[in-house]
């Protein structure tokens, strides 16, 4: 295993719904949560990462307002999965020797706004083929996705829902969750359509919340207050941005690619996992994600997810969380799955917690099936 | 709906602009380049498979399968008060995929693989918009 940087602190802000609060305000609490974490402080922070679309510069209004003068930044923006690739990024950093503490955060408070969904019908550049057509998205896209993934491999509306169904069985275990009451393969079927396949109980919350991860060097890192949770591997990439020019609409082929660099880099395979956190932005983006990181074969993400074999107790611990679906969504949720990866590794989790959990995995999808970050993490002995 | 949302043009910009003038001219204009030979949507400046400039315009036939499709029971904005309704990716028969949507057709009959034809409409936001319609 070769131990190059590690995650060394982890934090969430207050989520679900945080009216008044900015988020500015939600990425300070996460910051200096993340770094107290660490046992480091704002002045140790040389490298600053974060997406957003709150400012016309994410890193320099927030380095300012956090009072931090970073000698490296990166505002990467490729959606849920920024923070992912952020990862890889930091990783790359450090190992280039340009920086050693590398702070990532992440804020929302898209439901305190209701800006999801608010009608812009100024379509500019590639967006003017798509957004005249009046799909709701992202969610029509994703539709779209699972429509053709249905017809290529007969996944049914049931399967769909066992995912919905055993991720709430997490969340009932996780105080922090937004959603909590238990629910049925029956109440998503019956629950309002929204696109065509998925009712609602296929999508994410909309939810405020930010997040941070701070990430430093090995030999940093033995050094910080908590056990090192090492990166093992990463990947990244992205195939398109409008969902008419995703190149097979039944394939992640992001996530293919990702997925295929993060295990060769950490030298594992997907049987090696013990703990999967796996972006849920709906319930088919984790079916295809499964199939394109080699957890089961092309299509059969479907059977795969039956039978509540991702649920508390079951033989594949997935978004142990309750993830995008039941514990919180503020838009771009990929940090959330560092955050929950590391927690598991250390032992943190409580009553959800994975027993023995050696090896976690974070996927980050972004945009429609557009990008994806594998991280592959590891903790010593 | 159009009494509310008075009929716009879309005037384009360096790549579009011959789209949407053959849009209004009742053309489905696609590019095709002439060193690979491939069709491609949208206009772009270069071919993205072969990233040769050299690239013709053609109009294309108008008629297509359903690749996939969704139907959208909740919409935002102007479209709102539309939904519920279809949503495809349809592939022409040049070899090109585009968004569109699929109109006058009973939702029974609406399926992957259906044959479907250009069919130039006006949309709630007043735009002339390529919708497509089954192949009897």
């Amino acid at each position: 295993m070769s131990n190059r940087a590690a995650i060394v602190g982890v934090a969430e802000s207050d989520l679900g719904r945080t009216p008044g609060k900015t988020v500015l305000q939600l990425q300070a609490q996460a910051a200096r949560g993340a770094l107290d974490d660490a046992g480091l402080t704002f002045e140790e922070v040389d490298a600053l990462f974060c997406a957003g679309n709150w400012a016309w510069s994410t890193n320099l209004m927030l380095a300012e307002y956090l009072g931090i003068r970073p000698s490296y930044t990166d505002s990467t923006n490729i959606g849920g999965s920024s923070f992912e690739a952020h990862i890889g990024h930091a990783v790359a950093g450090i190992e280039a020797g340009l920086f050693e503490v590398a702070l990532i955060t992440y804020g929302s408070t898209q439901r305190s706004d209701r800006s999801r969904g608010r009608g812009d019908y100024n379509f500019r550049l590639s967006e003017q083929y798509e957004g005249h057509y009046g799909m709701p998205a992202p969610v029509g896209a994703y539709a779209l996705a699972a429509m053709r993934h249905m017809y290529e491999y007969g996944t049914t509306s049931e399967q769909l829902a066992e995912l919905a169904v055993a991720t709430r069985k997490w969340a009932t275990l996780n105080e922090k969750a937004m959603m909590r009451d238990p629910i049925s393969v029956e109440d998503v079927l019956n629950s309002r359509m929204i696109a065509e396949p998925l009712h609602l109980l296929d999508c994410c919350l909309v939810t405020d919340g930010g997040g941070a991860v701070v990430v430093t060097s090995a030999q940093r890192a033995r050094q910080t207050r908590k056990a090192p949770v090492w990166i093992l591997g990463h990947g990244e990439a992205h195939t398109h941005n409008t969902i008419a020019n995703m190149p097979d609409l039944a394939t992640h082929g992001a996530a293919l690619a990702s997925g295929r660099a993060a295990f060769e880099r950490a030298g594992m395979t997907p049987a090696q996992i013990d703990v999967a956190e796996i972006y849920d932005s709906f319930t088919i983006t984790v079916v295809m994600t499964l199939e394109a990181l080699g957890f089961c074969a092309p299509g059969e993400g479907g059977a795969f997810v039956s039978n509540q074999r991702t649920a508390p107790g079951g033989a594949f611990p997935l978004n142990t969380n309750g993830g995008g679906l039941s514990y919180c969504h503020p838009g771009m949720y990929g940090i959330f799955l560092l955050i929950e990866a590391t927690r598991q590794l250390r032992g943190e989790c409580g009553s959800r917690q994975v027993s023995g959990a050696r090896t976690a995995l974070a996927h980050g999808t972004g945009g429609v099936l557009s990008s994806a970050a594998t991280v592959i993490l590891g903790k010593d002995g | 709906m159009a009494a509310q949302n008075p009929a716009r043009t879309i005037e384009g910009d360096g790549d579009s602009r011959v789209y949407w003038e053959g849009i209004a001219q009742g053309e489905l204009r696609i590019q095709r380049c002439t060193i690979c030979a491939r069709s491609i949507f949208y206009p772009r400046s270069l071919c993205p498979h072969c990233h040769s400039d050299q690239l013709s315009r053609i109009v294309a036939s108008g008629k297509g399968t359903i690749y996939t499709y969704t139907v959208a029971h909740q919409a935002y904005g102007v479209f709102a008060s539309e939904a519920p309704f279809v949503i495809a990716i349809v592939e022409l028969e040049e070899g090109v995929r585009m968004m569109t949507r699929i109109v006058d057709a009973p939702r029974e009959r609406i399926a992957i693989g259906a044959q479907v034809h250009v069919s130039f409409q006006i949309s709630a936001e007043g735009i002339t918009l390529p919708y497509f319609r089954l192949l009897d």
